[in-house]
């Protein structure tokens, strides 16, 4: 059997497939090499300037070398063909370089395929709304071209409306799809690069300035939303990594906790607890950071005895918990007496000056002591900057007798190595203080911005008590949020500090869009369909029931489609139905009947392009014409329809197909 | 129905047009169709393609009497329709009819007069009679116009308005003839010389049974199903800025009639509303972009409605 000849390709359909090769392989252009960028660019360009032209295309020789080069280059870039980066640059390679050897329809449908699939390509560098947009309109314009390739030249709008209809239409197979295929764990593309680059987060350990450069972000660090009122912002202390062991320069968890396994610390709630969930940016690190105490924790995490919340493993997507916190408590009244040892340990060298005035202080009660250190805060000349002057050796003492300028690292740093050495238990506790109420969606938004470090000492009636230094030098980062505590010239974030009202309002409505796509579309995960689908009534599913309910829904959808869009071929005509079955055994010998070609035009067609079945088609065309366009309308049992049936048995039996 | 069982004298026809109009056997149906289905025919294209040469010879062929009128811009309704002149020896006003008054007019050019004179002829295609100064005349049984135009884009032109157009059952374009086609007349001369030399296939009376033969092809209801789809479709399609009318739709089915008729059919079939439509529709059907559809608009809409 011979093949046809490839349909060419229309003139006016050139464009479409450039237009979707530029949509499918530019936005690449961020990711790829410099050259390869350039090449695809060059390409394309030819490849219009060609179409302009009216020019022929190159030889197929100048393709293949150039095709060898550049695959040959990737494979140097890369150093390999395979694997996610070489593989998404050989994809571009072939999307700029196939429409140049592109003569005829096939070679149009390749590169639309080939966009098709390129399209998916763009999800393993980003999952945001906005690249989900622009592939919506891509995969809207590669529709529109398939339109365009096969239903010929139509106003753009036309084809723009029939290509959005079409995927309208996929609509209900997409929900269908979305709501009750079974999830991995875990995102679906593998993990896409923009979960790890750039985290940021609390550092896991404290020296001058670790906090104060976190502070220079306006980055979303974790989003909460409170069950019922949202208590005062100086009581949301989120807590992080807790901080008892010093060496001069830098503050670090002790290693104690990391090991033996603490008594788990006794918490008596002396307040209402409040119930809360938090979705958390990824930081790979394992503190959750909890409101200070949590009561209740999510699964598959714990509270150390320092009291953080933390997961088995550090945190590398973006995932939601809930927590219940009370605000007023007593923790660990009788703590471990090595735990005190390590809240009073300081480098045995250094900061002699901080050392006399705490020995000043040693005879007064330990309450008294914090009292004296605050006031000393409050009372003599210190000031809440996040540009304090660089510190030498004496850390400690240059702050406190002489530069006098810091931000709250500083303080927590100096206050807990105050209390030290006046022989009070103290720790530094990292985290994050305040928030901001996104009014759009409800969710108290904390920031980067927000980092914040305070200090915690240990009283023998009270437990753990904590006191925030940062609190008696600028009350009012503490009542009403970074911004207000620091003057103007400070170098924060703009996000963080906008002044116009719309400008304030938009960014509220973004992050809320942007939860709302982490939550429902990026954070979709087997227990999220497991809540979505109990809330409709299905309490217990699996993917199995899963799987089958979804092939019968899409089933029932197409059924759906079809008799809507089929109305005409319900029709139970035996004279159709004969002929719609010479004309299918017709197409298994290689000859589809178009749907609008009539009975003559058709057995004409068939005597030109296979002879051997002329005078048997042209019968049965004579039969069905009659039968269907002639007088004896209605007479559908009588003889002809008899011979038109019998057509169909006296077909030849099928050669098997060359292949 | 073997594909032989053309009428006799439809085939004589036919055969005898092609004799003379070479490779045109399509066109030259169609026109023959139209003037089976009482139509008028509009034929557009450059000049010297032979469409002149068609509506005369046709003209010759079925044994009509003959009248020509070269269309140009200086041309008075009068000039088509006839003037009374004052006889001295009877003393009245005579009158001296027009050209129209034949039963086949060949208008040449029409697009070439202006609107006032084309309405004039148009009005009479319309009636069926001339009314000048009062009086009413018929015209001649059958009477047929047969108009020719050049392409509207040329320079001097006036385009016939919509509403002109849709009086033409169909319009056809000749285009250039093929190569062997166009070495066979250059080698035997121009075809009008062979023109005198037509006689007429048809006797007095033969060419209305023709016609009421034509118009008695049986056309089922399935075939309506499908010549109405085709009609629905094109009022759907946003390309077009108006759907085909109820008028045009009569003149499909008028025009697949004869057309069956002419392939000797007893029936109509899809085929038949197939092959006119783009005669039928072309000049009906105009484009959002405002030009007239092309033939391959007419193709995207036939494919775009499957047979049932």
């Amino acid at each position: 059997m011979r093949a046809r000849p490839p349909a060419a390709l229309e003139h006016g359909a050139v464009p479409w497939l450039l237009v979707v090769a530029l949509a499918t392989a530019g936005p690449h252009a961020e990711h790829l090499p410099a050259w390869l960028t350039v090449l695809v660019a060059a390409a394309l360009l030819w490849r219009t300037w060609l179409w302009h032209q009216q020019q022929r295309m190159p030889p197929r020789w100048s393709l293949a070398l150039l095709v060898i080069a550049a695959v040959a280059a990737i494979g140097w870039q890369f150093g390999s063909l395979f694997g996610k980066d070489a593989g998404v640059a050989m994809l571009v390679l072939f999307m700029a370089l196939k429409p140049l050897e592109m003569h005829n329809r096939r070679d149009a449908l390749v590169v639309i395929m080939l966009g098709y699939f390129l399209l998916l390509t763009h999800y393993f560098y980003s999952q945001s709304i906005p690249t989900g947009l622009w592939l919506l309109a891509a995969c809207t314009l590669l529709t529109g071209a398939l339109l365009r390739l096969h239903g010929g030249a139509q106003p753009v709008i036309a084809i723009a409306r029939d290509a959005g209809l079409l995927l309208l239409q996929a609509l209900p197979f997409m929900l269908l799809l979305y709501l009750l295929f079974p999830r991995v764990t875990g995102p679906l593309w593998g993990l896409p690069q923009d979960a790890h680059a750039g985290l940021s987060g609390l550092p896991s350990q404290m020296s001058p300035g670790s906090i104060s450069n976190l502070t220079l972000s306006g980055a979303i660090a974790f989003r909460s939303r409170f069950a019922g009122e949202i208590p005062e912002q100086a009581d949301l202390y989120w807590r992080g990594p807790v901080f008892d062991e010093y060496d001069g320069v830098t503050w670090r968890a002790s290693r104690q906790h990391g090991r033996s396994p603490a008594p788990a610390p006794v918490i008596e709630a002396r307040g209402p607890a409040h119930d809360y969930s938090s979705i958390l940016e990824a930081h790979n690190q394992r503190w959750l950071l909890a409101l200070d105490v949590p009561t209740r924790l999510p699964p598959d995490s714990s509270l150390a005895a320092t009291l953080e919340a933390q997961s088995r493993e550090p945190l590398r997507i973006r995932s939601r918990f809930s927590f219940s916190s009370v605000l007023d408590y007593r923790v660990n009244r009788m703590e471990a007496p090595a735990s005190l040892q390590q809240a009073l340990t300081l480098p045995p060298q250094g900061n002699p000056r901080t050392r006399a005035l705490a020995s000043e202080w040693q005879s007064r009660p330990p309450a008294r002591i914090a009292e004296a250190a605050l006031a000393m805060f409050r009372q003599e000349d210190f000031h809440y900057t996040l540009r304090p002057p660089l510190l030498g050796a004496d850390a400690i003492d240059e702050f406190l007798f002489d530069s006098r300028r810091g931000f709250c690292e500083h303080y927590a740093s100096a206050f807990v190595f105050l209390m030290r050495a006046a022989g009070v238990p103290a720790r530094v506790v990292a985290g994050y203080q305040g928030g901001e109420l996104n009014p759009v969606d409800g969710y108290l938004t904390v920031r980067q911005s927000d980092a914040h470090a305070w200090a915690e000492i240990w009283l023998a009636d009270e437990g753990w008590l904590r006191i925030d230094p940062t609190a008696a030098v600028a009350p009012s980062r503490i009542e009403q949020g970074i911004v207000a505590a620091l003057p103007a010239g400070e170098p924060l974030p703009g996000i963080i500090r906008l002044d116009a009202d719309w400008m304030r309002d938009l960014r509220n409505r973004w992050e809320a869009a942007n939860n709302t796509w982490n939550q429902w579309v990026l954070g979709y995960n087997p227990q999220r369909q497991r809540e979505v689908l109990s809330r409709l009534g299905w309490p217990d599913p699996d993917w199995r029931s899963m799987t089958a309910l979804l092939a019968v829904l899409c089933g029932l959808a197409l059924l759906l489609v079809a008799l809507w869009t089929l109305p005409g071929r319900r029709r139970d005509d035996p004279v159709q139905r004969a002929w719609q079955a010479y004309c299918a055994q017709l197409g298994r010998r290689g000859i589809v009947r178009a749907d609008w070609e009539g009975p003559l035009d058709f057995a004409q067609r068939v005597a030109r392009e296979k002879p051997e079945l002329a005078t048997l088609t042209s019968e049965a065309a004579r039969h069905y014409a009659e039968l269907r366009y002639g007088e004896g309308d209605g007479d559908s049992d009588g003889e002809p329809l008899r011979r038109l049936q019998q057509c169909v048995q006296r077909l030849p039996p099928q050669r098997r197909r060359r292949i | 129905m073997p594909p032989t069982t053309r009428p006799s004298p439809v085939r004589e026809i036919l055969a005898a047009a092609n004799a003379v109009i070479l490779g045109k056997s399509t066109q030259t149906r169609l026109a023959l169709c139209c003037l089976l289905a009482r139509g008028h025919l509009l034929i557009e294209d450059l000049p010297g393609v032979g469409k002149t040469t068609l509506a005369h010879t046709l003209a010759r062929l079925l044994g009509f009497q003959f009248s020509r009128v070269q269309f140009t811009s200086d041309m008075l309704p009068a000039d088509i329709l006839g003037v009374s002149v004052f006889d001295r020896e009877q003393s009245s006003f005579r009158f001296l009819p027009g050209p129209v008054f034949a039963q086949v007019l060949l208008a040449d050019e029409i697009n070439r007069a202006t609107p006032k004179t084309q309405s004039a002829l148009l009005e009479a295609m319309e009636e069926g009679q001339v009314t000048t100064e009062g009086e009413t005349r018929p015209l001649p049984e059958p009477f047929f116009v047969i108009a020719t135009q050049n392409p509207s884009s040329q320079i001097g032109t006036f385009p016939l308005p919509e509403s002109q157009l849709d009086r033409f059952l169909l319009r056809i374009d000749l285009g250039y003839p093929d190569h062997d086609a166009e070495r066979s007349l250059l080698e035997s001369g121009g075809r009008r010389e062979q023109l005198p030399t037509l006689a007429a296939r048809l006797g007095a009376g033969e060419f209305a049974l023709l016609q009421r033969q034509a118009a008695a092809v049986h056309v089922s209801p399935a075939l309506l199903d499908y010549l109405q789809l085709l009609v629905e479709a094109t009022r759907k399609e946003q390309r077009f800025v108006h759907g085909l009318s109820p008028r045009a739709a009569l003149s499909l089915l008028a025009a697949a009639r004869a057309w069956a008729f002419t392939g000797g059919r007893a029936m109509v079939l899809p085929e038949d509303v197939q092959a006119v439509l783009p005669a039928v529709a072309r000049h009906r059907l105009r484009l959002v972009s405002g030009s007239h559809a092309d033939a391959e608009d007419i193709a995207l809409l036939i494919r775009s409605v499957p047979l049932a």
